[in-house]
Order: C-alpha cells, then sequence, then structure tokens
C-alpha cells in the first residue's frame, strides 16, 4: 500500500544548516550531508533541502551541497530556494537532486512551470505555495498566496493557483500555512484537506507541526500525501522511528525500515 | 568486472552512478555498442517519456542493441516499460523484450495518478531479490505500468496489481527506482551486480 511520507526540511546556508539542532550522536550539527544521512537512516521517507542563501557564491556552494548529499544517502530528496530558470534546474537536477521546488518564480511567471515540466518531466517539479488567510480589499476573508517567506502578498488565491500549477505540470504540492507555521499548535487542515481533495497530485503539508497526533490529523482529516516539518526533528521534539511507528499503530500505512 | 550504463536522452541517470559509487562499483557511461557490448552487466536506466526516448533509441541504433545482448541487463522504471512491447503513452511500439503493453493506470475518483511515493512489493521470484524482507518498500514515481504477466516476479499494488518487476532469460527490470529505495533499493542493485 502506498504510504504517507515523513519528510524533514532542512534550511541550508553556505552549506550548514542553519536552525540550531541538539543531536548529540552528530559529530558536526550544522553539516546538512550528515543530518540527511541521519534522518534517511532514521526511516524519513524524503528530505527537502531549501537553500536560504541568495548569492552567487552560496549557490555554487549549495550545488556542491547538493552533490555530496546525493553521494551520500540512498532515498529521495528535493531542492529548493532561489530557482528561477531552466539553468537553475539543470544545474540542480545534474548534481544529483531528485526534485526541485520553485516557488516565488511560479509566481512571477507561471510558465516557467510549463517549462521545466517539458523539460525534465512533471514527476521532478514541485510547486511550493506559501498562504495566508487575510482580509483582502474587498474586505473579505481568503486564503491568499504570499511570496518573500509569507511576508508578501499576490494577488493570487490559494486554491485556484493550486489547480492552475497542477494544470501547467507540477508533479507535486508543497502547501505551507504561515498561518500555522511556527505555531506548534497543528497543520492548517481545513485548507490541506480542500487543496488535497481538488489535486491529482501528492499534497506534501507544511506549517504548525508539534506533536504526533498533528501529523495523524494531517493525514486523515488532511487528505495529505506528506508531511513536512524542520524545527521538531531537528530539536529532537520528535524522533522519526517513533513518530512512524505512533501512525503505523493508528492504522496509516507507513514504511518501516527497522 | 565491466559495467555500463547505457547514455540515452533519460534524466536522473547520475542518481544511479552515485548508487554504484556507493556499492564501489566502477562503471562506464555510454551508447558506444562496441563498450555496451563488452560489458559484464548493462543497466538502462531512466526517468523519461517513452516516445522520445524511444525515438532516440531508434536514432542510435540501441533498440536493436540491448534486445540482442546476452549479459545480464537491468532496466528500470522507463528502461523496463522500453523493454515492453508497446506503451500507451504516446502510442509508443517499444523494444518488445518482455510481450506485454504498458498501460496507463485508469482514472479512479480519489486516488491519484501519478503514483509517487513507498509502496510494498510482493511475490518475489528473482535473484534480485534474494534476501529481502517480505513486503519491502520501495520508491515509485509513475502514471504507467505493465499488467501482471507471465514475466512477472514481483507484484505491486496501485489500483490494480501490476509487475513491480519482469525477469526473462537475461533481462531484469523494475518498475521502482532502485537507486533511491533505500537499503532495499541498494540490495537489488547489489544481487544484479552479483549475478
Amino acid at each position: 500500500m502506498l504510504t504517507k511520507r515523513i519528510i524533514p526540511c532542512l534550511d541550508v546556508k553556505d552549506g550548514r544548516t542553519v536552525k540550531g539542532v541538539n543531536f548529540v550522536n552528530l559529530r558536526d550539527a550544522g553539516d546538512a550531508v550528515e543530518l540527511g544521512a541521519l534522518y534517511a537512516s532514521q526511516g524519513a521517507d524524503e528530505l527537502v533541502y531549501l537553500d536560504i542563501a541568495a548569492t552567487v557564491e552560496g549557490r555554487s556552494t549549495f550545488i556542491d551541497l547538493v552533490r555530496r548529499v546525493a553521494h551520500t544517502i540512498n532515498i529521495p530528496f528535493t531542492v529548493g530556494g532561489g530557482i528561477s530558470s531552466i539553468a537553475d534546474v539543470s544545474a540542480l537536477l545534474h548534481a544529483g537532486a531528485d526534485k526541485v521546488s520553485i516557488n516565488s518564480s511560479a509566481v512571477r511567471n507561471p510558465d516557467l512551470i510549463n517549462e521545466l515540466a517539458l523539460e525534465f518531466g512533471s514527476q521532478c517539479i514541485v510547486v511550493a505555495i506559501d498562504t495566508r488567510y487575510v482580509e483582502t480589499s474587498a474586505g473579505i476573508f481568503e486564503h491568499i498566496v504570499h511570496t518573500h517567506g509569507g511576508r508578501k502578498p499576490t494577488e493570487l488565491r490559494t486554491i485556484p493557483w493550486a489547480k492552475e500549477v497542477e494544470e501547467r505540470g507540477a508533479g507535486e504540492l508543497l502547501l505551507t500555512s504561515m498561518d500555522t507555521d511556527g505555531t506548534k499548535n497543528g497543520f492548517a487542515l481545513e485548507l490541506t484537506s480542500t487543496i488535497s481533495a481538488n489535486a491529482n497530485i501528492p499534497v506534501i503539508a507544511s506549517g504548525g507541526a508539534g506533536n504526533m497526533e498533528h501529523f495523524y490529523d494531517v493525514f486523515t482529516k488532511g487528505k495529505a500525501d506528506a508531511g513536512l516539518a524542520a524545527s521538531i526533528f531537528h530539536f529532537r521534539e520528535i524522533d522519526i522511528p517513533d513518530l512512524k511507528q505512533y501512525l503505523q499503530n493508528k492504522a496509516l500505512p507507513m514504511r518501516m525500515t527497522k | 568486472m565491466k559495467t555500463v550504463i547505457i547514455k540515452y536522452n533519460a534524466g536522473n541517470v547520475q542518481s544511479v552512478m552515485y548508487a554504484l559509487d556507493r556499492i564501489g562499483v566502477d562503471y562506464l557511461y555510454t551508447d558506444d555498442e562496441a563498450e555496451i557490448r563488452s560489458a559484464d552487466k548493462v543497466i538502462f536506466p531512466g526517468v523519461g517519456e517513452a516516445s522520445t526516448t524511444m525515438t532516440y533509441l531508434r536514432e542510435k541504433g540501441l533498440d536493436k542493441i540491448i534486445p540482442s545482448l546476452k549479459q545480464p541487463v537491468l532496466g528500470t522504471c522507463v528502461g523496463m516499460q522500453l523493454m515492453c512491447r508497446f506503451s500507451e503513452e504516446n502510442n509508443t511500439t517499444c523494444m518488445g523484450i518482455f510481450d506485454v503493453d504498458v498501460k496507463r493506470f485508469p482514472a479512479t475518483p480519489g486516488i491519484k495518478v501519478p503514483h509517487m511515493g513507498w509502496n510494498n512489493i510482493t511475490n518475489y521470484q528473482s535473484k534480485l531479490t534474494q534476501d529481502l524482507i517480505d513486503n519491502a518498500y520501495v520508491y515509485f514515481v509513475h502514471s504507467y505500468a505493465a499488467p501482471v504477466c507471465e514475466y512477472t516476479v514481483a507484484t505491486c499494488d496501485y489500483i490494480n496489481p501490476f509487475s513491480a518487476m519482469l525477469h526473462k532469460d537475461n533481462f531484469y527490470a523494475a518498475q521502482f527506482h532502485c537507486e533511491i529505495s533505500g537499503d532495499v533499493g541498494q540490495k537489488i542493485l547489489e544481487n544484479f551486480l552479483k549475478l
């Protein structure tokens, strides 16, 4: 049976993970390759590496990191951050990434999604959507797509945008609710459920995970195909083997590796 | 031992190379007939679309070379589909090593296509699955699949049961991505290289 996926996300700058981690058994907790390998050995189903450096030097360091990650780990991984052209994607896939995630560049130039899907195949094109529930100029509350780490609202409504990116050739959606992100109060279940039920491509839910039950909820009520989180894994508030065992005990299909 | 990865217009060959690096096997990435024929093992990987990859194989003569090989050949993902007779993906006539037609997953309410993620395989009957745990999980990304047939040596279930692995004579094939299927995928690759 196709399993639900657990995906740790690593923010990377100059080859190092940015958010602090407290894995005592790592030689170097900031080493993005070593941390990814640890998560893979613990049963993570995929990894996401986000490049938060915007400089040219940072970009080449990131490609070198992607190469080292691909050499080391034997599970799929997605890379994102600052990707805006076919050349960017080509360099990252050639370095060994399995998928790339685009966000602001897809909002700026939606045709990029079509171009990338045609060039590389939909299976490796993830479109990330950062969304926030806000009052529009019309005076009503709506889910609106945001860019720049969720700070800048766009004109796009989230639910139709999710459908549009699928129609343009995205192979997967990474949906981050800026309303729940960082709160540890749980994922945005209603929005995730609406988008997943409308989509014929997998939806990765992100933002708000604080405990194991939140993952159960996002896979059941939220109809998500995968759940992504960062700090709760980095700070070992939840260990991946415990989480997967918990979810399997609650009858969700999980890939158990131990 | 000489291992060749066949060079053609398929994506994500890099991951296969890295997987062989992890196992510690040297390989050559080539479309040269003499190099392919003199290899002990041939890997035919692939991420791509059936008709464009098949057109490229014909232009290079690889559509004739691959079916005539005598050493163990392993096709993965689209590589496996191109070893079948026909694919519904843009109605493509393929190499016909396995006498079976690749079909699109039927549209089914509430079930997403592509089949993307980790799924378990069952009913192993291959040397490549030796020493694997039952119901091992491997990583799939595909919208088309070969139905269960006389060459099926491992089955997966998504909407319908389909062929996760095929085997006939010296030809082996896997619909999933061995190279990113964790320790299970690595074991399958190692078993192939040990044949």
